[in-house]
């Protein structure tokens, strides 16, 4: 499951132009992620503050 | 809003605000929607643009100038330093913007020339009819709409959804997004009459770091990395490192992210009905990360060719074309080079991007554009830079 710091973000986009998935969202301030995500992690290494982060379920 | 629109433009940015301008002055109906609450904030952008490439858009206004820079210093890892005067430098060098309210001078301009802007407008879809772009879906103030239009034009940036939609696809792959940070700072040490860039892949791998003036104390300091190279390592941290040696006891007064588009422009920028401009059609240049002026050109380009295609009723990609042969020839070729230049330079050990600034020491680039430091690069280092032999021709 990938997550995001909503105090970290700083709300540039990055994260949305590189998703294979288009599972997300910047809305305004802040950051939408959609059940679409195949977890491939691209988002969490382009975020220039790492606001992002996939977690390990289970 | 109405219900329905000659063209309709998704994103204020400088693309998205030419365009409607130049589509409204072309007396056609014109809807430009933003999903921010403020155009122009949070800035995403080292606010650095040439002189003569803004002039032809919008008329230079003390309001959104932050400083003037009389040349830009490239600095290798060992610090030898390449000078380049300010009309030589290129796209990102002359003066140093306030985006914030530079943006809303350019929306403004649509609004007077007759466009209807609206903020907090997010567009969340497309209508699709008959293979063709008819529209656009969205919240506004978070209520739904959906407004009808012959022509879209998608100018939403690194974050572009529009071209997707369409079945255009615009993800970035990570070695073609550089990842930045910028600090607005003051009380640092700087001088006010250049733009300062740093290479080497300790300071930013695949990418630089920049010192831009702001007038007073005030300067633009960032840093931006392929995201490639990014991961373990975050724009962020190099940053803080950067700024930790060189200004110590400087003060943030503001925290910028932002990711460039550096994959060269999309194979394809338009669709029945639709064309991408600025980032969200990729056009930043890949080498410098420079993307205000493309964006505002290719805006341009893309409202004249609404209103040719509406004025003959075909909005076929094929009457759509005439945008695409219009930006290849005004800015393909560069766009082209830098892409070349991009491939090599980000991949380069330090030793040998110390050795290339030593070859040109002696030279004198005050008399010299981008492309003549570049052939003048190749010319004394063959072998290194090989693939880029065909700029001396
Ligand atoms: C850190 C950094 C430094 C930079 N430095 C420079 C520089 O020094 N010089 C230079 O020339 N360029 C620079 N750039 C690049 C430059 O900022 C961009 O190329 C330029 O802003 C592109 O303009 P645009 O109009 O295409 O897109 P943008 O300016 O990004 O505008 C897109 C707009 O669309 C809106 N939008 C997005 N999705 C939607 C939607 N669904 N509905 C409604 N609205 C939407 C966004 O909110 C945004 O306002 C820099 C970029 C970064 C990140
Ligand atoms: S992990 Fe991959 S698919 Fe999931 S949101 Fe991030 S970029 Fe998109
Ligand atoms: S890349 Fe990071 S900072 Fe930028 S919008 Fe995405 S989560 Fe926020």
């Amino acid at each position: 499951m990938i997550t995001v710091d909503r105090h970290k973000c700083g709300h540039c986009g990055a994260c949305v132009g590189v998703c294979p998935a288009n599972a997300i969202e910047l809305i305004n301030r802040w950051i939408e992620l959609s059940d679409e995500c195949i977890e491939c992690g691209a988002c969490a290494k382009v975020c220039p503050v790492g606001a992002l982060e996939i977690l390990n379920e289970g | 809003m109405k219900d329905e629109y000659d063209v309709v433009v998704v994103g204020a940015g400088p693309g998205g605000s030419i365009a409607a301008k130049t589509a409204a002055e072309h007396d056609l109906d014109v809807l430009l929607i933003e999903k921010r609450a403020e155009i122009g904030n949070p800035v995403r952008c080292a606010e650095g643009v040439g002189k003569e490439g803004i002039k032809s858009f919008i008329k230079p206004d003390r309001s959104w100038i932050s400083a003037e820079v009389k040349g830009a210093r490239i600095y290798s890892p060992d610090g030898t330093a390449i000078e380049m005067s300010e009309d030589m430098a290129g796209p990102e060098v002359g003066y140093v913007l306030e985006r914030k309210i530079f943006d809303r001078a350019l929306a403004l301009q649509a609004a007077r020339a007759g466009a209807e802007v609206m903020v907090k407008t997010r567009a969340t879809g497309l209508i699709m009819e008959d293979g063709f772009v008819k529209g656009v879906k969205g919240k506004h103030f978070g209520d739904d709409f959906t407004v009808r239009a012959s022509v879209i034009i998608g100018a939403d940036g690194v974050e572009s959804k529009v071209g997707r939609w369409a079945g255009i696809d615009t993800t970035l792959k990570l070695s073609d997004i550089e990842t930045c940070a910028q600090f607005l700072m003051t009380d640092i040490d700087f001088n006010p009459d250049y733009c300062d860039f740093y290479v080497g892949n300790e300071i930013a791998p695949g990418g630089y770091a920049w010192i831009f003036p702001k007038g007073g104390h005030e300067a633009n300091v960032g840093l931006g990395i392929l995201g490639s190279r990014a991961g373990e390592i975050k724009a962020m941290d190099l940053l803080k490192r950067f700024v930790k040696e060189k200004f110590p006891d400087g003060q943030v007064l503001e925290i910028i992210v932002g990711g460039v588009p550096v994959s060269g422009p999309l194979e394809r920028t338009i669709a029945n009905g639709l064309m991408l401009v600025g980032d969200a059609a990729r056009m930043a240049d890949p080498i410098t990360g420079g993307g205000i002026v493309n964006a505002m050109l290719t805006g341009q380009i893309a409202g004249e060719v609404a209103a040719k295609a509406l004025s003959r009723g075909d909005t076929s990609t094929k009457a759509l074309s005439e945008y695409e042969n219009r930006w290849k020839s005004a800015i393909g070729a560069p766009l082209k080079n830098s892409l070349r230049a991009k491939e090599i330079f980000t991949k380069m050990s330090d030793e040998k991007l110390n050795a290339l600034a030593h070859s040109i020491k002696d030279v004198d680039f005050s008399e010299m554009t981008a492309t003549g430091l570049l052939r003048a690069l190749v010319k004394r280092n063959p072998k290194i830079l090989w693939e880029l032999r065909h700029l001396l021709k």
